[in-house]
């Protein structure tokens, strides 16, 4: 399945100054794993040591936050957008 | 390096996480390593060697007479913002049970009647500093005021954001300053979100994302105020909103700074934090016990302080904790009755987050969670004439009458029995 992937600014190093890429993926764990297969370096910057995504990352499925969804075993369909935003600000 | 002529005494940026320096330069996030949120650096020995209680009571009666605490090189916007009154309240604090209790009233700070103009002040001074000639904020009300003023008085170029649902006074109260003004059709957090994608592709100050440091170090001033106001001590216990939970730690932060450059003695001091029922990711977190916070999607009056996916909740929650205090929330009919305790015990009108912090004074007040004894301050962050849609249809009506004796002789008898009908014993 076909994803858009957004990247923010400070990872567009790994995607070759790229601020969006499409990779396959089914859940967005795989789209992790997939992001590191095409830009090797990437999934040390956007996990910890657990694999779990960092706290001050957050990630929306289709504008989503996946907080709301299934977290990281959030299902993903063909088209969908994954926009990756570090640490939220506001307020 | 010209370090030695600068009035700065800031030096850098670090992340709050994992310390990772960098650059005082517009950005918020720790990009080469955990995305953590950065804050400032400052050289406290500098600030040591230059201030005193002398100097700071001879300067400016705005928050830059505490300008050597403050992220900013040169010559800051003053505009007159800070200084706000610290009000004893004595008819409320009876009405409460509590002895010692203080209005900080930034209700009436300039130039738009919320504690947002202190954070402005100083990120558009960096700003200019660092040479934005546009400049933008994503807000729930206050915010888009305050910058949009700010704006113009520097002569900035603004674009602002805000939530497409929010209360009339905050809308007009903002396009009076005529910035190209943004109603995003969504909730704060996801206006907040479109922003961090505007602001990677737009070359323009935000201030409360890639100026984020800087300008969330102007809330600071609210705790030196209530310091210098206080006679120079610690009070014992704070009641302030949460929204993203910048301003409740940044109050922590100033009275850190006075303390670390002894300009106070130290002790402990409560820090309590009100939220709306409607929008409670932080007081949720703190009763369950979870060191993380569980965005929530807002649905409360309180627009000003409807954040579901606070940045600084983790923090606000922390601090809560290890200094005694508490979170709690409140609900819509609470946070009305709180505007009107507030109006008709002290005569200070305050908008819906106001209300929320007075609605959560009340309720620790009278669970016993504070002491009659503390010299409590609770903070009042905006003015109530910008939120007239939440009282609208409580708090009754005027009385027409002819322009004739006879008119306003029976007009006033009829008041004086509606009073005796809903007259009921209490306090005050």
């Amino acid at each position: 399945m076909s994803i858009l992937v957004l990247i923010p600014t400070p990872l567009q190093k790994f995607t070759a100054e790229q601020a969006s890429v499409e990779v396959n993926a089914a859940t967005v764990d795989e789209l992790l794993k997939a992001l590191e297969g095409h830009f090797p370096g990437i999934l040390a910057r956007l996990t910890d040591e657990n694999g779990k995504l960092r706290r001050f990352l957050n990630v929306y499925v289709n504008s989503e936050d996946i907080r709301f969804l299934d977290h990281q075993a959030t299902a993903l369909s063909d088209g969908d957008e994954v926009s990756i935003v570090p640490a939220v600000a506001g307020g | 390096m010209t370090a030695t002529l600068s009035r700065a005494t800031f030096t850098g940026l670090r992340c709050k996480e994992c310390g990772h320096p960098y650059a005082a330069t517009a950005r918020h996030v720790c990009e080469d390593v955990c995305f953590g949120p950065l804050e400032v650096v400052y050289d406290y020995d500098a600030i040591r060697s230059r201030v005193s209680r002398a100097s700071i009571e001879a300067g400016p009666s705005s928050i830059w007479r505490y300008r050597e605490f403050l992220p900013i090189e040169g010559d800051p916007i003053d505009v007159g913002t800070g200084f706000t009154p610290l009000v004893r309240a004595n008819r409320l604090a009876r009405r409460l049970g509590l002895k010692h209790l203080y209005i900080k009233n930034d209700g009436v700070n300039m130039p738009t009647l919320s504690f947002k103009d202190r954070v402005v002040s100083v990120a558009l001074t960096r700003a200019r500093e660092l040479g934005f000639t546009t400049v933008s904020c994503a807000s729930t009300g206050n915010l888009a005021n305050s910058t949009a003023a700010i704006a113009a008085h520097a002569g900035l170029e603004c674009c602002v954001f805000i939530p497409s649902d929010l209360e009339l006074g905050k809308v007009l109260g903002t396009l009076i300053y005529n910035p190209t003004l943004m109603a995003v059709k969504g909730n704060y957090d996801q206006v907040n979100r479109l922003c961090s994608e505007v602001a990677n592709t737009y070359g323009w100050g935000f201030v409360n994302i890639n100026l984020r440091p800087y300008y969330s170090e102007g809330s600071k001033t609210l705790g030196y105020e209530v310091i210098e106001q206080l006679g120079w001590r610690l009070p014992d216990h704070i009641v302030a909103p949460l929204a993203s939970g910048s301003l409740f730690t940044k109050i922590r932060k100033g009275f850190d700074d006075f303390v670390k450059v002894g300009l106070v003695d130290e002790k402990p001091v409560r820090f309590s934090g009100a939220q709306a029922e409607g929008c409670s990711p932080i007081a949720q977190a703190f009763a369950a016990g979870r060191d993380f916070i569980t965005p929530v999607k807002p649905h409360t009056i309180a627009k000003s302080i409807a954040i579901g996916n606070p940045a600084d909740g983790p923090y606000a929650l922390d601090l809560a904790r290890r200094s005694g205090g508490t979170i709690a929330s409140v609900n819509d009919a609470e946070i009305v009755a709180g505007i009107q305790l507030l109006a008709e015990t002290e005569g200070v009108f305050t908008e819906t987050a106001g209300g929320t912090t007075i609605a959560v004074l009340k309720k620790l007040a009278e669970a016993g969670t504070i002491d009659p004894e503390e010299t409590t301050v609770a903070y009042i962050t905006g003015n109530g004439l910008k939120t007239l849609e939440a009282i609208s249809g409580v708090v009754g009506e005027p009385h027409t009458i002819e322009p004739q004796l006879a008119s306003f002789n029976a007009a006033w008898e009829r008041a004086q029995s509606l009073q005796r009908a809903s007259w009921e014993p209490m306090g005050v």
